[in-house]
């Protein structure tokens, strides 16, 4: 191959491993808040990342209320906004179904009660999908704006080789840093980020010191799925999808969490990125077919070399 | 076999052999195809979380990915036939032994998980063996039809065929699932899913009955997705590997009921008609329908009852009997220690044994004697190391340097069931039950773990019970103990197995003074027969009335060790447990 066409390969494809990764990052906070800290099994989670594509695609596009805001602004407009609604059926989700079979009502039960919180999240998946299906139909859709075709041109770098930045992933991974750095200021600084911690750390301990965990709970559930949607919301703008779009994520999700280490949100963020990185890098020497295989092979590699994640303190004890 | 499962076994024979005539018969009136079709499938799938079942409901190794076997089975069948020409007959046997080489292949690096890890990475199997089909090219396979010699190839032109190999193929997966159930092989993995390092440390070989447990698994799903493949004529990677197949194991099985052999067959029975005939009927105008009933039907069973449809049932509406007791002679053959140490002669010698977590030397240097008979307390204050002197003891942690040999063995290097089937009897601070399993079982455990055939196992475990004082509680499931009843269980759980040596860490905790006299009478009794136990315990009265000497240990050292009126009296130990105020306050 031509050393040029080579270079400019590689700088492209770390460019777009960089900014989907960013991107998959913030998809993997939510699910990191969900399973890595409040250790609930959620196998909806490709499903909250559904309805946030949708809810922004509803909101900025034909007669949606946000229309006005046209297709340059609005597409991020409503990835943002995606949050607040997925938080809330995120919420109602949890105090009605998860909150039943997790927390305190299934600390110390046999096998912790994953296998309910299994069962209970399939069956949310199940009738998110087909809900979808039946609600929004199964015709491919995007939000779409004139972002996603153009690009800024950096370079040419060497010889020829230029690096092409699509605007709308670069404006989305800039979008995803902000709210991943917002995020993580919120859980470490603020009260109720503390409580939030506290009680998915520890339940027991966290209700001796007077922390309602049941609200904690609720809200930290809420969070985790409208991260995960705003990530959807920031995806909708350059990816086609349809309802049954999560089972693609859901797999990409739990491997970035598990490689950044259960229990930390930045290590969810790195994880995911890291995961992002590796698919669009494997692009450049294996066949499409075959990148999503890669990442899990290598999501099985690091699971097996390093179970306490890449960026994780230590392994579990037994 | 399990004790008492005889009876069980017999009854519930007879159920599979009138439920499977009457389903046959029924199935026999069935013209419509695809009705027929449906009648087929229901067996399919149930066998498909019968195999499911064994691993993750008995073992509690919860697999996401159980598609990987059963897509190993089809295109097994497929790609046999397609290139070799290979009858199904055969073929379907050809999956099944490939599929329990791929559980091997994929259980030795993933059961080094434990827990989501080990779920998560179930997962990631079947999609990428997905993946790598539809690069290989075999994205759609159909199975050439042979007109001359249909039946040869597993091919009918009669529906009601398929559904009698169906039934069939269950029968068999059903009739395995009870054989483990009612053999150690399932006290091996009830034990595992309940408490995993209590059951190592009685003697079970975890690795090695989770594994046996994932090939046996593997292969029956292996022998449900080939037979699939030739119902269905048709596979593709998604509809054998994808992640709704591997959802169908599970959903099957945790709605009929988990850790029963009928789980499965009930969970089948019900949704699979459910989730076809929603989608014949209403499939064309509202597409997905069957998904969105069939998630809320999932949930619905889950909040209504947890375990599944026939636990719920069964202690619904069949009260179970009280346990009778345990027929008295039942403990009179029980195997003893073969070679038991002459009273007074050296059992075990540690020497110089240290271990570090990073900087903080738990346990470093140390070395003390057992002699055959005696009870030797370790005192120390908390965080003396003396929790961590049995992990390394007993095989749960590694040592970084330094030896322990019982009677010849170094009982360093080994893993904790080696180290307990070399007659090491372990309590645990916390008290490690099987909270489901009656008491006698709990016990069983014990004996299973030092390897001793059913018989001799029931007789040793029964004659535990009657050495702690528990014989009359034989029948009730471990989780209705009280506190004192817990420990001594713990106690004929390291007795059932005959160990030469007992290692118990803090059998006395949280016990009321009375209970306390309690327990260590049991445990005086034990020394009059000769047992040598080694006993960690914060309560000095207690140990000053038991022990015949101490070892005292301080921040990992051995800070004095002998009889217990010169331990006691040592100004050293004083400091460390007292404070050297308090010392300096005695001296003047």
């Amino acid at each position: 191959m031509d050393l040029e066409v080579l270079i400019e390969n590689v700088l492209n494809a770390l460019a777009a491993g960089i900014t989907i990764g960013c991107i998959y990052g913030l998809m993997c906070i939510g699910l990191g808040l969900i399973f890595g800290i409040m250790r609930i099994v959620n196998f909806a989670q490709g499903e909250l990342l559904m309805l946030g594509m949708f809810s922004s695609l509803y909101l900025v596009t034909g007669g949606g209320v946000l229309a006005f805001l046209g297709p340059y602004i609005g597409p991020f407009v409503g990835a943002l906004l995606a949050g607040p609604i997925v938080f809330a059926g995120g919420c109602l989700l949890h105090k009605f179904l998860i909150a039943r079979v997790s927390g305190l009502r299934t600390t110390g039960s046999l096998d912790e009660g994953h296998f309910g919180q299994l069962i209970v999240t399939l069956g949310i998946s199940l009738i998110l999908q087909n809900g979808g299906l039946i609600l929004f139909g199964s015709s491919p859709m995007t939000v779409r704006t004139p972002l996603a075709s153009s690009a800024i041109l950096v370079g040419p770098i060497y010889g020829d080789a230029t690096v092409f930045l699509n605007k709308a992933r670069l404006i989305a991974a800039a979008v995803a840093i902000v709210v991943a750095v917002s995020l993580y200021l919120v859980l470490e600084y603020t009260r109720l980020g503390k409580a939030l911690r506290a009680a998915s750390d520890n339940p027991t301990a966290a209700t001796y010191m007077g922390i309602d965990t049941d609200k904690a709970y609720r809200i930290a559930f809420g969070l985790g799925a409208g991260i995960t949607a705003i990530a959807g919301g920031l995806m909708a703008t350059y990816l086609s999808f349809g309802p049954f779009i999560g089972l693609d994520y859901v797999i990409i999700m739990y491997s970035g969490v598990v490689l950044g280490g259960m229990g930390s949100i930045l290590g969810a963020f790195w994880g995911g990125l890291t995961v992002g990185f590796v698919q669009q890098c494997s692009a450049l020497v294996l066949p499409p077919q075959l990148q999503n295989a890669a990442i899990f092979v290598v999501f099985l590699l690091i699971v097996l070399l390093r179970p306490q994640g890449l960026f994780g303190r230590s392994a579990e004890r037994a | 076999m399990r004790y008492g499962s005889a009876p069980r076994l017999k009854k519930d024979l007879v159920t599979l052999g009138i439920v499977s005539v009457a389903y046959l018969a029924v199935s026999a009136f069935v013209t419509n195809s695809y009705y027929q079709l449906i009648l087929t499938l229901v067996p399919i799938w149930a066998l498909f979380g019968v195999s499911w079942n064994i691993l993750s409901g008995y073992g509690g190794q919860l697999s996401f990915g159980h598609a990987s076997f059963f897509g190993i089975g089809a295109y097994v069948v497929t790609l046999a036939l397609v290139y070799w020409d290979l009858t199904p007959w055969l073929g379907i046997p050809l999956g099944m032994i490939v599929a329990g080489c791929a559980a091997l292949l994929i259980g030795i690096p993933t059961f080094r998980l434990k827990g989501h890890y080990f779920a998560l990475s179930m997962l990631a199997y079947p999609l990428a063996i997905l993946y790598f089909l539809q690069y290989l090219g075999f994205q759609e396979m159909s199975l050439p039809m042979h007109r001359d010699n249909p039946a040869a190839y597993l091919e009918f032109t009669n529906p009601h065929y398929y559904t009698l190999v169906a039934v069939l193929l269950l029968i068999a997966g059903v009739f395995v699932s009870m054989l483990v159930e009612n053999s150690r092989f399932g006290l091996a993995l009830l034990a595992i899913r309940q408490n995993e390092l209590a059951a190592e440390a009685a003697g079970i070989n975890a690795l090695l009955w989770k594994m046996r447990a994932l090939v046996v698994s593997g292969m029956l799903a292996a022998a449900a997705g080939g037979f699939y493949a030739c119902v269905l004529l048709v596979v593709t990677p998604d509809s054998v590997f994808g992640m709704l197949v591997s959802a169908q194991a599970v959903v099957v099985t945790l709605f009929g009921g988990v850790a029963s052999v009928w789980g499965p067959v009930i969970g089948a029975a019900i949704l699979v008609p459910l989730a076809e005939s929603l989608n014949a009927e209403l499939g064309n105008i509202l597409p997905g329908i069957q998904g969105v009933v069939y998630g809320v039907a999932i949930i619905g069973i889950m909040l209504a009852s947890p375990d599944g449809l026939f636990w719920t049932i069964r202690d619904r509406f069949f009260i179970p009997k009280a346990p009778a007791p345990l027929p008295v002679s039942l403990g009179a053959n029980a195997p003893t220690v073969k070679q038991p140490a002459a009273a007074g002669s050296l059992l075990m010698k540690v020497e110089n044994l240290s271990r570090s977590f990073g900087g903080l030397r738990a346990v470093s240097g140390v070395s003390f004697e057992v002699f055959a008979g005696e009870i030797l307390g370790i005192i120390g204050p908390n965080g003396a190391g003396k929790t961590t002197l049995f992990n390394l003891l007993n095989g749960v942690l590694g040592a970084d340097e330094g030896s322990a040999i019982l009677g010849g063995e170094s009982m360093i290097g080994p893993k904790v069931h080696t180290v307990a089937r070399m007659g090491v009897g372990r309590t645990f601070q916390v008290v490690r039950s099987f909270p489901r399993l009656p008491l006698l079982d709990n016990v069983i455990v014990g004996a299973y773990g030092a390897g001793f055939a059913d018989a001799a196992a029931i007789a040793s475990a029964a004659h535990a019970l009657d050495r702690v004082g528990l014989a009359a509680q034989a029948g009730v499931p471990a989780g209705q103990l009280t506190n004192k009843q817990l420990r001594l269980m713990e106690l004929a759980r390291a007795l059932a197995g005959a160990p030469r040596l007992l290692l118990l860490d803090e059998t006395l905790a949280g016990l009321g003074r009375d209970e306390c006299d309690d327990v260590l009478d049991v445990l005086l009794r034990l020394r009059g027969e000769g047992m040598t136990v080694v006993i960690i315990e914060h309560t000095m009265h207690a140990m000053m009335r038991i022990a015949d000497r101490f070892v005292v240990l301080d921040h990992g050292r051995v800070l004095a060790s002998g009889l217990p009126r010169t331990v006691v009296e040592d100004r050293s130990v004083i400091e460390a447990y007292l404070g050297k105020k308090w010392a300096a306050k005695q001296d003047a």
